[in-house]
């Protein structure tokens, strides 16, 4: 058995309104990758922004190499070999790769006066061979693709010679070679020593990449188990303690259905080219493909958020042309965004602000007031049929955990009784409770008659769900598969297509 | 109910505490500065700022900035002048013609904001040399006075309390300010023009992917803003009993000083109208105390800044700690 590096023991950490820690314990030991599961909510990353420093601990303690420690700013945790990859990457885009490593600690000519940049490109080169690592120590952030931008953060993590390693729902934008890539990365360091909390809600690279499981609950520590000596469904019961709602696969929609959207010969710059289909009413429509396939990009432009630069899209059969969103949302339009923090929600604003964004026309008085009884009202309704977590509905979103939010923003949608719905990965980074709940609404809504556009990165997911689907490679539309004849090969075949 | 939630009452509750720790520390050290008139002459030096300060409230809780309002101010009085001293307009046409003056300009700066996409503080910055020069020209640099229309000088100097109330003789411009800031605290709070204000403050590509036409409401909100310093331009004229072109640059940075000291953050999405008139009234306190204390009036400002960046720091000690 290998040295400890960490044990936390006790933590508690109370939040406005919320008991986010309840006595957790946690323990790393040394060349161990130590999975960190839990619903959202359940205090993951609040437990590491504890160990990182980001937030103070109520109570319990924390040991560190066998000595007790206090760390009460990320700059200590970092000094004493702590480091955290975050989801949201923090790389200044307009620096160069070395120079976002080193940001700080710039290595200097003889006075102090002058950077060295040969010197810091040397140093950056020789911590990717330690990394075994191909890339270019000159080239700027901004023409990097997440994965590789990815890297760069792990490269600066370990440049801080971290014993311990902290990352934050790693591979939630990488496509199943950059996965493969990191995890290359993640065996490496692990047989230097160094130890790694993987916090991750994707079951299979659990299993793949990692020694032991914690379990945390509502706040609570579940239980610590080797990887190897548990099946995917004991853990998943620990994680939510009830009955996980399944679906069988879906019916297909017969084709008499009135058709809803019609996108025809959609292009954008370089992101979209000649892109057309069509969605039913009722239908689940589901769109497969890499990361960087334009799926995202699709979606906007429907959304109004962007221009297409050629093409017509038909809203029941007429033709619109959208100046934003805004006019996208009065064709019965809704997008929930796959950035939920930037794009979904104001994080800012009470529950029922967000619930009630997209329609306040509704909530007007005749003299122009805003009907805040009824918005509450409304809002209540939400949170009850969503099963929202929130203590109330004044409460800001910020204090709800990311699955809480990805409901209040379905929430805003559900509000203003959009008929098309476009969901952006609308599971990512959302535990499997609530991920079941998620699909049963989209079931439900789907046989109210709303139809449905769902982009998913996870083909389980894809196959699950839709009655239809369209793969995506490269901005165009590599082929159609309906809901009997679609497998996980051929999809991947059609999303590989155009490479 | 939990304090730390309510973060916009606590930070109203710390400016207030900050005016009272202020009236209090004066009123010990002279003696004339409790006195009735004198409170009454710091509550009517704070009139025109305070509704200027008002009106950038909504601007800033945008997150932009509108550096204009002390020249539109301006224009905005000497356009009053036009009106009822030029033309013989009826005196409230020519209030009216004031305020819509203002309203065109938040017009014109929100329009370049919202739909040619200049940063604020540009687009204001032009609009501010914009109405200084117009303010100017119109007025062939010389003060428009309203000795024509006498029952102008009543708009801020006459009193309806003190006709209505013997003995409570409050200046209608002290009247017309806590006017302004019940209908300033309606429209953030109440109206759908507010709850944008803030949605669009706090996270502006959300609010716009929730189908809200931010462009709009921007433009609505500058012109709102340009409404409400057209009417303190309306109210300097009436006090001063003339349009004097070549005051009121300056006066946007003060009005800004009060918003903040209210709490308003200038980074967008927080704010409250109650703050501001705190902030409002402590900048003429502080003045005004100091004065009473004989401190010459170099001083005085060098003391206001300190004070800016202390309450603006103590401000920030809090929310880190939230």
């Amino acid at each position: 058995m290998s040295e400890i590096l960490v044990h936390m023991e006790g933590i508690t950490k109370k939040f406005p309104g919320v008991m986010a820690l309840n006595g957790c314990r946690f323990e790393l030991r040394k060349g161990e990758v130590h999975a960190l599961m839990g619903e959202n909510g359940a205090g993951k990353s609040t437990m590491m922004k504890i160990l990182t420093g980001v937030y103070q601990k109520d109570e319990g303690s924390i040991t560190y190499k066998g000595r007790t420690v206090e760390i009460n700013h990320p700059k200590a945790a970092q000094d004493a070999g702590i480091s955290m990859i975050h989801q949201e990457l923090n790389l200044a885009p307009d620096l160069t790769v070395a120079q976002n490593i080193y940001i700080g600690r710039e290595p200097r000519r003889k006075l102090g006066l002058f950077l060295d940049e040969k010197a810091l490109n040397r140093q950056v080169e020789a911590l990717f061979e330690r990394m075994g690592l191909v890339m270019d120590p000159s080239a700027l952030v901004a023409d990097l693709t997440v994965a590789r931008q990815q890297m760069v953060e792990i490269a600066k993590a370990l440049s801080y010679n971290a014993d311990v390693l902290v990352m934050d729902e790693p591979t939630a934008a990488l496509s199943e070679a950059e996965i493969e890539d990191l995890f290359r990365i993640i065996r490496q360091l692990r047989a230097e020593g160094v130890g790694i909390v993987y916090i991750s809600h994707r079951m299979d690279e659990i299993k793949r990449i990692t020694d032991r499981i914690t379990v945390m609950r509502d706040g609570q520590y579940i239980a610590t188990v080797p990887t190897a000596e548990v099946s995917t469904q004991d853990i998943i019961s620990m994680m939510v303690g009830r009955q996980i709602y399944d679906t069988s696969k879906p019916e297909g929609v017969s084709r008499d259905r009135e058709t809803v959207l019609e996108v025809q010969g959609v292009s954008r710059g370089r992101v979209l080219s000649d892109v057309s289909f069509t969605l039913k009413k009722g239908e689940i429509l589901g769109v497969a493909g890499l990361v960087g396939a334009g799926r995202t990009e699709l979606a906007r432009v429907i959304f109004g958020a962007d221009r297409p630069d050629a093409g017509e899209i038909r809203v029941h059969g007429q033709p619109v042309r959208m100046k934003g969103p805004h006019d996208a949302v009065r064709h019965g339009i809704g997008y929930l965004s796959e950035d939920r923090k930037r794009f979904g929600c104001i994080v800012d604003l009470d529950v029922k602000s967000n619930v009630a964004i997209a329609s306040y026309r509704r909530f007007l008085k005749p003299a122009g007031w805003m009907d805040t009884g009824r918005i509450r009202q409304e809002a209540e309704r939400i949170v009850d049929r969503l099963r929202v977590k929130t203590p109330h509905v004044d409460q800001e979103v910020k204090f709800l955990s990311g699955g809480n939010q990805q409901k209040v923003v379905i929430g805003k949608w559900l509000t203003r009784d959009c008929d098309i719905l476009i969901f952006d990965e609308p599971t990512r980074g959302i535990d499997v409770g609530a991920k079941s709940e998620i699909y049963k609404l989209l079931n439900e809504l789907a046989a109210q008659g709303k139809s449905i556009i769902m982009i998913s990165s996870e083909l389980p997911e894809i196959l699950r769900m839709s009655h239809r689907i369209i793969v995506m490679c490269e901005g165009r539309i590599t082929g159609e598969l309906g809901h009997e004849e679609a497998t996980q090969e051929n999809i991947m075949q059609l999303a590989t297509a155009a490479m | 109910m939990n304090l730390q939630l309510k973060s916009g009452a606590l930070q109203q509750v710390l400016a207030l505490a900050s005016l009272v720790v202020l009236l209090v520390t004066f009123s010990i050290s002279s003696g004339n500065f409790f006195q009735f008139s004198n409170l009454i002459g710091i509550l009517l030096s704070t009139a025109v700022i305070g509704v200027l300060a008002l009106g950038s409230t909504f601007v800033i809780i945008t997150g932009g900035i509108d550096l204009s309002v002390g020249t539109v101010m301006t224009l905005s009085a000497v356009m009053t002048g036009v009106f009822i001293t030029f033309w013989g307009l009826p005196v409230p046409v020519g209030i009216l013609g004031g305020i819509l003056t203002g309203a065109l300009c938040g017009l014109l700066s929100g329009t370049a904001v919202a739909k040619m996409k200049i940063p604020p503080f540009i687009a204001t910055l032009a609009m501010m040399m914009i109405a200084k020069g117009l303010a100017l020209i119109i007025s062939g640099a010389k003060p428009i006075y309203f000795t024509e229309a006498e029952s102008f000088a009543n708009i801020s100097q006459g009193s309806v309390l003190g006709s209505l109330i013997p003995g409570f003789d409050i200046p209608n411009a002290v009247l017309i300010f806590f006017i302004a800031a019940i209908l300033g605290f309606l429209i953030l709070s109440k109206t759908i023009i507010g709850r944008y204000n803030v949605a669009l403050g706090s996270n502006e590509e959300a609010t716009r992917l929730s189908g809200v036409n931010v462009g709009y409401w921007k433009i609505v909100i500058y012109t709102l803003t340009g409404a409400f310093t057209g009417l303190a331009g309306v109210m300097m004229a009436s006090r001063l009993n003339s349009a004097n072109p070549a005051l009121g640059a300056g006066y946007e940075l003060e009005a800004i000083a009060a918003v903040v000291l209210g709490g308003t953050s200038l980074s967008g999405g927080k704010g409250t109208i109650m703050g501001t008139v705190i902030g409002a009234l402590i900048m003429s306190v502080l003045t005004n105390g100091l004065r009473i204390l004989s401190v010459p009036q170099e001083w005085q400002t060098v003391v206001v800044g300190f004070v800016i960046i202390l309450a603006v720091y103590a401000d920030m000690l809090r929310r880190r700690k939230a």
